[in-house]
């Protein structure tokens, strides 16, 4: 019901049919069904179960010994470096996204101007590659 | 509100047509997936077990065919552990924000063209929806399928776990990187974002007009950028790191049991089949193949058709090839895919300019 009020409130175009946004109507109906699926799934097998908890079962599985200590423990920095390097990388795609799509309007212009945009990224991607922020270990 | 429904205008739009239409595909779509899922884990079995000279799971039902329908009952029986000292809302939350991604994306992919249904005269299109920026959706949607690994491994509260979920995360992020900037050649020559647009730019010709075999060789040396980031990104051999279970047991997913790790497991299947549409639509024609124009219905069968070689090309990796080392992985990924993808798509906009 919800649905069918949106779905009349959504500007049309021209010829009749329904805009860009119509389109993401099912993606939603979708998502509400992938999200009633695994809550109906995990409702069903609490249902069916049975469940005997022992303080055993329960310890964490560190192939049969007993854990040391907490597991949120520190670890490496190298994962911070990668998240690092893949933000600057990510925002570049975003960016080469709409570039390639209207490529063929740009001409000349556009080539020259992704070369300088790649031409800046490259120098900092040597710079990282140089300090060692790719290596692992 | 209910009246609404039944009120004069809202009954003569065309609304209550295309509301059928949505509901019925995706039940169909959903449907079938949820089937072909469990199918392919079957699938992944038996061809397992022939490329190592077994037999596989063959004594429920015929061949074996009704092992999923078992293997899923068993699922929903076992019990349910949740470790001590875990984040129980985040360990609950974690295989659900790992499935809802990976199902909502097969809403947005094309398997056909349009055709008109006999005795109703209506045109009926061939996917579910039409969206102008269907493959940034598609890449948002299989990027938000970290989350749920990186909580899982956080909230299990196993240091196996942990090192599970951070490898993955670190791996699926390195190689998203070469993914994207390899399929924007592809994007530079459609000259659009529209999957549907996508699959139409690379009609005729027998072939030749697929997007792996445009502005050689930019088009081959994109495709297998894909594939090599395709297999990384959804953790499967030779880059299933994060379930190496010679180092990690079973890396993020190693204290779930029961529906919980099912769910997971469903999960990783549906981003294979994801992933392999991707490949299919982008590379490989989608839909295209020959008399489509006349029989617009043979469209879905040539899309399952490559789709499915893609999901055989997993098996038979894994049934191949040994697993990476994490440095060389990660090596392989920013040091090699990185750079040459770059390379690729400055040679994809030269060739472009210049020749075509």
């Amino acid at each position: 019901m919800l649905i069918c009020t949106a779905l009349s409130l959504l500007p049309k175009e021209t010829s009749g049919e329904y805009g860009p946004i119509a389109g993401y109507v099912p993606v939603v109906l979708l998502l509400l069904i992938a999200i009633a699926f695994p809550v109906a799934a995990l409702a069903a097998g609490r249902l069916v179960r049975r469940k005997v908890e022992t303080p055993e079962k329960q310890i964490p599985y560190e192939c049969g010994v007993d854990p040391i200590s907490d597991s949120k423990d520190r670890f490496s920095v190298r994962y911070y470096m990668i998240a690092m390097l893949f933000l600057v990388f990510d925002v570049e795609t975003i960016f080469l996204f709409p570039w390639a799509v209207i490529y063929d309007k740009l001409g000349v212009f556009g080539l020259v101007e992704i070369l300088i945009f790649l031409g800046i990224l490259v120098v900092g991607y040597y710079y990282a590659w140089r300090k060692g922020a790719l290596n692992w270990v | 509100m209910p009246l609404l429904l039944f009120s004069q205008p809202f009954m003569d739009s065309p609304l209550i047509p295309l509301i059928i239409e949505w509901s019925l595909k995706i039940f169909f779509i959903f449907g079938g997936l949820m089937t072909a899922l469990a199918y392919l884990t079957w699938f992944e079995r038996r061809v397992l077990a022939y490329i190592q000279m077994r037999l596989g799971p063959n004594r429920v039902g015929p061949a074996g065919l009704l092992q999923p329908l078992a293997d899923g009952i068993k699922f929903i029986f076992k019990e349910d552990i949740v470790p001590l000292d875990a984040d129980k809302f985040l360990y609950t939350l974690a295989p659900i924000m790992s499935l809802v991604p990976a199902l909502t994306c097969y809403v947005l992919l094309p398997f056909g063209d349009k055709f008109v249904m006999p005795g109703l005269n209506r045109e009926i299109p061939l996917h579910i929806t039409h969206v102008n920026v269907g493959v940034l959706a598609i890449f948002a949607l299989t990027g938000m399928g970290v989350y749920g690994i990186v909580l899982a491994g956080y909230a299990s509260n196993n240091k196996y776990s942990l090192m599970g979920g951070l490898r993955s995360s670190a791996q699926m992020v390195s190689y998203e990187l070469a993914m994207v900037m390899s399929i924007i050649g592809v994007l530079l020559q459609a000259g659009s974002l529209d999957l549907v647009e996508i699959c139409k730019h690379q009609a005729g010709w027998f072939g030749m007009q697929w997007h792996l075999f445009t502005y050689p060789p930019t088009g081959i040396i994109g495709f297998f950028i894909f594939l090599i980031a395709m297999v990384a990104e959804t953790n499967r051999v030779p880059f299933d790191l994060p379930e190496a279970e010679t180092e990690l047991v079973a890396g993020f997913h190693t204290e779930y049991s029961s529906m919980k790790f099912a769910m997971f497991f469903i999960a990783e299947y549906a981003n294979m089949v994801t992933a392999s549409a991707m490949a299919t639509i982008l590379f490989l024609g989608g839909w295209m193949g020959p008399f489509v124009d006349q029989f617009p219905l043979l469209g879905p069968v040539y899309f399952t058709a490559k789709v499915g070689f893609f999901l055989f090309l997993y098996v038979w990796l894994r049934g191949t090839l040994p697993r990476y080392r994490y440095d060389q992985l990660m090596n392989l990924g920013w040091k090699f895919l990185l750079p040459l993808s770059l390379v690729n798509l400055v040679l994809t906009a030269t060739i472009a300019l210049f020749f075509m």
